[in-house]
């Protein structure tokens, strides 16, 4: 055989190759759906869980999952836009940001379970936060902040430095400019990456197994006061997420429905996984149409 | 003092502000560090107290076959051999990258070389998708769909290596296929010019030139995804059938280390040989995720020396 027909022969393989991954993640979406939708029922995402009986739902769940997102989202934003900041305006280049670097590269690199653990040990043991919502969330921005602040800084650092000098050259300090000038710019970017981080803290469970724990009590939704041990809004309840619900439920086996919740469960954490993923995408074009003249 | 005196001499507020922004974004990174050092502490003090407080040697731990640590053998020592858990680590981890290698340069090639279009139009889409997906829902297919067609072809219970290593397939495919592709564009140019000026096909050039050339990226991308399967937990824990056995093939039930982990921490007593030996797993686990990252910076390092 010549080149020329090895050409196509290879460039026949990629194709199918790639089409493969393409059917792959089709019959992903395809199966999960299928197999899912039937279940949600607006009965289905309000219902407490049973646990020996058919027919549970996923209501305070679903519910615990957004709680423990903005909370978590609440912490870690803030703290890895100052930290970004830090790393793409002020670091100077020595050997002390060298190591900074690399500690944010190994934290990002850990497994999650391990993250989980030594949240386990610190925040529900030490300081005695017990299986919480609030030591939830405190894991789930241990486990993100490395991410989202190298989004900040990669969206800080592709400013151009005309903007910075323009900023100086009218006077404004070096925080001022980072301020009014050079996160105004860089925020479609920030959004979109706070967005897809908001994605992976909703479907995580390996890190909250053991800090948001594995039990749901069930809620006083007409009760809103923070302090109520049974409202939704105590940071101090433990509280299952969605993921963590369809891990316990296929691993223990008692629940006589678990297939047909898990897959409920798992359609629905699909979607949202979907919506987060188009939402990144929509907020952050639109954004980026109002705060600049493109 | 006279006034201008002193207002000459005073902090401005663009100056205050200035060294105030400075303070708050430097307690923010600090903070960062000041996590990480807490992790590496934490782990390792529980994860060290297995060989120090209760004597057992690392020797033992990293190579006997029994793990069973609320139980003593015949002598007196405690059964917490974790080779078991190691050997399903690796293999899982391992098969996994081979499988999913050849995948994620076929598809970086396809998008860089062949049809970038199409490329960035609907495979880019698909991966960002593919990471997306949880990893519990992903063990959720894996429990209903892999372990049934395993044990449907091969027989035994379904739960194995074999399993795992079809979930985590699927799980570090986007992985290792987007650092292939960054690696692939950062080929320059002429490089592929120059290769089919001398009437090289783009099969020749590609194989010939631009994967020569890329290779430090995409071994990069490969350790990349063997850390993240090494460090999965849930997806392989409920695949891969939980029996603290060494592995002989790979359709009996095995365990990892994550697996262990995960059922293991919740039924033991704080402070007891059976909990310091879950500590110690973590502790292995952070190092090999430690030594995943040299790896990717000793490959970066011979990467830009061969430039």
């Amino acid at each position: 055989m010549n080149a020329k027909k090895w050409d196509k022969v290879a460039t026949a393989v990629l194709t199918g190759i790639a089409g493969l991954i393409v059917l792959l993640l089709a019959c992903l979406l395809g199966y999960i759906l299928v197999r899912g939708l039937p279940h949600v029922t607006w009965q289905f995402l309000t219902k407490p869980a049973q646990t020996f009986t058919k027919g549970g739902g996923i209501g305070v769940q679903l519910f615990n999952s957004f709680y423990l997102l903005i909370l978590a989202m609440v912490i870690s934003i803030p703290l890895s836009i100052g930290a970004g900041i830090y790393l793409a305006e002020y670091a100077p280049k020595n050997w002390v940001t060298n190591v900074v670097r690399t500690a944010i590269e190994v934290l990002s690199s850990l497994p999650s379970v391990v993250v989980g653990l030594f949240g386990f040990l610190v925040f529900v043991i030490q300081f005695k936060l017990g299986f919480s919502i609030l030591a939830g969330a405190l894991v789930l921005t241990v486990f993100n902040l490395p991410l989202l602040t190298r989004n900040v800084e990669d969206a800080l650092k592709s400013i151009h430095f005309t903007q910075r000098e323009a900023g100086l050259a009218l006077g404004l300090s070096r925080y001022e400019t980072v301020k009014h000038v050079v996160i105004p710019e860089a925020l479609p970017n920030i959004i979109t990456g706070m967005i897809l981080g908001a994605g992976r803290v909703f479907g995580e469970a390996a890190a909250l197994i053991y800090t948001a724990g594995q039990s749901a009590p069930s809620l006083d939704f007409t009760n809103w006061n923070p302090m109520y041990i049974a409202s939704p809004l105590n940071p101090m309840r433990p509280a299952e997420t969605l993921a963590v619900h369809i891990w316990k439920i296929n691993s223990e086996g008692i629940m006589p429905d678990a297939t047909a919740v898990s897959a409920g469960a798992s359609a629905v954490l699909i979607i949202a996984v979907l919506l987060f993923n188009w939402l990144a995408r929509v907020i952050g074009k639109r954004v980026y149409r109002k705060m600049t003249a493109a | 003092m006279d006034p201008i005196k002193a207002s000459l001499l005073k902090k401005s507020r663009a100056a205050k502000s200035e060294t105030r922004g400075k303070l708050i974004s430097l307690v923010c990174i600090s903070l960062i560090v000041f996590i990480v050092l807490a992790i590496f502490y934490f782990v390792a003090s529980r994860g060290l107290a297995t060989f120090f407080k209760d004597k057992v040697s690392i020797g033992r731990f990293l190579t006997q076959s029994t793990w069973n640590p609320s139980l003593k053998d015949s002598h007196g020592h405690p059964e917490v051999g974790a080779l078991p858990m190691i050997m399903g680590s690796f293999g899982v981890t391992f098969l996994a990258a081979l499988l999913a290698t050849p995948f994620a340069i076929g598809a970086g090639i396809f998008m860089t070389e062949i049809s970038p279009k199409r490329g960035e139009k609907l495979l880019q889409p698909v991966m960002e998708l593919l990471v997306g997906i949880p990893s519990v829902v992903y063990g959720f297919i894996g429990l209903s769909v892999i372990v049934p067609a395993v044990r449907h072809l091969f027989g035994g219970s379904g739960f194995g290596i074999l399993a795992g290593t079809c979930v985590l397939f699927v799980m570090i495919l986007p992985t290792v296929t987007s650092m292939t592709v960054d690696a692939l564009k950062s080929v320059p140019r002429h490089y592929r010019e120059a290769s089919l000026a001398l009437g090289a096909t783009r099969w020749q050039t590609t194989w010939k030139v631009v994967l020569k050339a890329a290779t430090p990226g995409i071994l990069t991308g490969v350790v990349f995804g063997m850390a993240r399967a090494f460090g999965e937990a849930l997806a392989v824990q409920m695949v891969i059938g939980n029996a603290a056995l060494l592995p002989h093939n790979l359709i009996t039930p095995a365990s990892t280390l994550t697996s262990v982990l995960t059922m293991g921490m919740g039924n033991t007593v704080m402070g007891s040989l059976a909990n310091n030996a879950l500590w110690s797993l973590a502790l292995l686990l952070l190092l090999m995720s430690l030594l995943f990252n040299l790896l990717v910076r000793l490959i970066g390092r011979k990467g830009a020396m061969n430039r």
